[in-house]
């Protein structure tokens, strides 16, 4: 049994999301081998490298990699996949663009965003907005797998696999990277952080949200998230949207600020260890998966959140 | 040219989903069912590029049972100008539609197809990808801007740090976001011309494709339920309940 992780990285930093998803591999069993695909990253493969348990770290750089190019990651991956049995990606935004179409290659199905591993075939995986939880077993010779991050805690450090440049592969496919807009943080990253506070379209404007939400992140250290009404609304970018189709995160302690709490937002924040909401309407949903709840204008609760956090 | 919309007909939006006892599924029987949003947005997608004189024809086509009939008309009176019903009252699994559609775009030839990034019933967001994988063309998934001209497709993605712009020669498979746009509300006059346009319904073994499910379902369950929370009077108390009950300030 061999078990090929994908790696998740940005300009070289590995992200925890790759701990994370050796952890899922681990429960998995047998050799559990990194791929880290991208351009100039030989820092994450290093990084990747001093996870425990790994037994080795494949390194694939190009251009077309260093963008994430769907077609490209799918043609470093499939010729590798005669040597593992199962192949586990984090479900982020790039983990999901590509790993389908591994699974299609191979003629195998795609198990997506699992949150358990019950046994090497078994999985168990949210569906209906996380309103249910599928247990899927699969036969098949291959397993195709995304990994949902914040269900699995981080596998340690302390390991000194060997790494080895396995070329580009022969990927480059007809689409072409034209542009990208990142939006640069020092906040922590959303799916990683310990505390998350987030706005809602109460917040009724961009100016609202960055002046409400965006001091009380930072006098906690916190990440910020947006509920979609917010999003769509244009008060915050399309990254920081929590939900069912947006970012999943598990912080210790979310902070929900004039936000409703749509079945599709609690989908991404219901497994934090502690839920906060803020709310002047007391029959919100938003209540009902709250630890503590404050019923108020959060144009007065959050100035008093401030003073009362000192 | 020519543009291909798949569109699933699912659980409505709105409606919470209830897990069957005997923990088989989740439990369908007199539910609201509506057309995936995402898939509305493709469809939207599609009937904007018709208005805006880049295609010609927009054929939308589902993969489900013969209550989906009411799903294409829905595509119809948004602006669709056909459709195709492959009937099937199995639930089919992303390779299986993948494959399916595959067998439908072999026999369409668009130039063009908008789907959904994902269902909101089996959230897997895996067909478009798959599909774009089986035809070797090229992929622009989770697009919250699309841009047709000439023999090419210009995307705006949604990625994890922002937004990404990529362009691809046509055919290529192009999976819609929430920002892509906003669909429209059929007008009555739509809906009731959109009962005259044609729609063909195909028996899924027609098309000769495998489609027997890959996975066993062992259960469905219910997810843990949080405990009660409790309601704080003031900002001051919830700080206070943070440090000293939760510990997590």
């Amino acid at each position: 049994m061999a078990v090929l992780v994908i790696a998740d990285q940005t300009g070289g930093a590995l992200s925890d999301n790759t701990h994370k998803t050796v952890s899922a591999a681990k429960a998995i069993g047998g050799d559990i081998d990194i791929l880290v695909t991208g351009k100039d990253c030989k820092s994450a493969a290093e990084a990747a490298a001093k996870i425990e348990g790994v037994r080795k770290v494949l390194l694939a750089q190009s251009d077309d990699l260093g963008h994430g190019l769907a077609e490209a990651v799918e043609a470093a991956v499939v010729p590798l996949m005669g040597g593992y049995d199962a192949v586990l990606t984090p479900a982020t935004s790039q983990g999901k663009n590509f790993s389908p179409r591994i699974a299609a290659k191979l003629d195998v199905s795609h198990i997506s965003d699992i949150v358990e591993v019950v046994d090497a075939s078994t999985f168990v995986r949210p569906i209906y907005a996380g309103n249910a939880l599928e247990t899927v077993q699969s036969s098949e010779a291959k397993k195709v797998i995304t990994v949902r991050p914040t269900a699995f805690k981080a596998a340690g450090e302390g390991g000194s696999a060997a790494i080895e440049d396995i070329g580009a592969g022969d990927g480059a496919g007809a689409t072409k990277f034209v542009t990208e807009e990142i939006v640069k943080s020092e906040r922590p990253e959303l799916t990683g952080a310990k505390i998350v506070v987030s706005g809602g379209r109460a917040m009724g404007s961009a100016e609202e949200f960055q002046k409400v939400i965006e001091p009380l992140a930072d006098r906690l250290g916190a990440a910020v998230g947006a509920s979609r009404a917010a999003v769509d609304a244009g008060y915050a970018p399309n990254d920081y949207q929590v939900g069912q189709t947006g970012k999943v995160v598990a912080p210790e302690l979310y902070i929900a600020i004039g936000i409703s709490g749509a079945i599709q937002h609690l989908a991404g924040m219901k497994d934090s260890k502690i839920i906060v909401a803020i709310n002047k309407d007391g029959d919100a949903p938003i209540f009902q998966v709250a630890d503590y709840g404050l019923v108020a204008d959060y144009k007065a609760a959050v100035p008093e959140l401030m003073s009362a956090l000192g | 040219m020519k543009v291909l919309v798949p569109v699933k007909r699912v659980i409505d939006y709105n409606v919470k989903p209830r897990v069957k006892s005997d923990e088989t599924g989740v439990d369908l029987a007199n539910v609201k069912m509506s057309m995936n949003p995402f898939c509305e947005i493709a469809v939207e997608e599609a009937v904007r590029l018709k208005e805006k004189g880049v295609v010609t024809e927009v054929v939308a086509v589902s993969i489900g049972p013969a209550q989906a009939q009411e799903t294409l008309r829905t595509a119809l009176a948004m602006g669709a100008d056909r459709a195709i019903l492959v009937q099937t009252d199995a639930d089919l699994e992303p390779l299986a539609v993948a494959k399916v559609l595959k067998a439908v775009i072999d026999e369409e030839s668009p130039n063009l197809v908008v789907m959904g990034k994902q269902a909101i019933d089996g959230d897997n967001n895996a067909t478009g990808q798959m599909l774009s994988a089986l035809l070797g063309w090229p992929q622009a998934s989770f697009a919250s801007k699309l841009e047709v001209s000439g023999d090419k497709a210009t995307v705006t993605r949604e990625v994890d740090g922002g937004l990404q712009t990529i362009e691809a020669p046509l055919p290529v498979i192009i999976t819609a976001d929430l920002r892509l746009n906003e669909p429209r509300y059929a007008s009555l006059p739509n809906i009731m011309k959109a009962k005259k346009k044609p729609l063909d319904t195909k028996d899924i073994a027609s098309y000769g494709v495998d489609t027997a499910p890959r996975l066993k379902v062992v259960k469905v369950a219910e997810p843990p339920k949080r405990g009660g929370g409790i309601k704080v009077e003031t900002a001051a108390d919830l700080v206070a309940k943070l440090k000293n009950e939760a510990g997590v300030l």
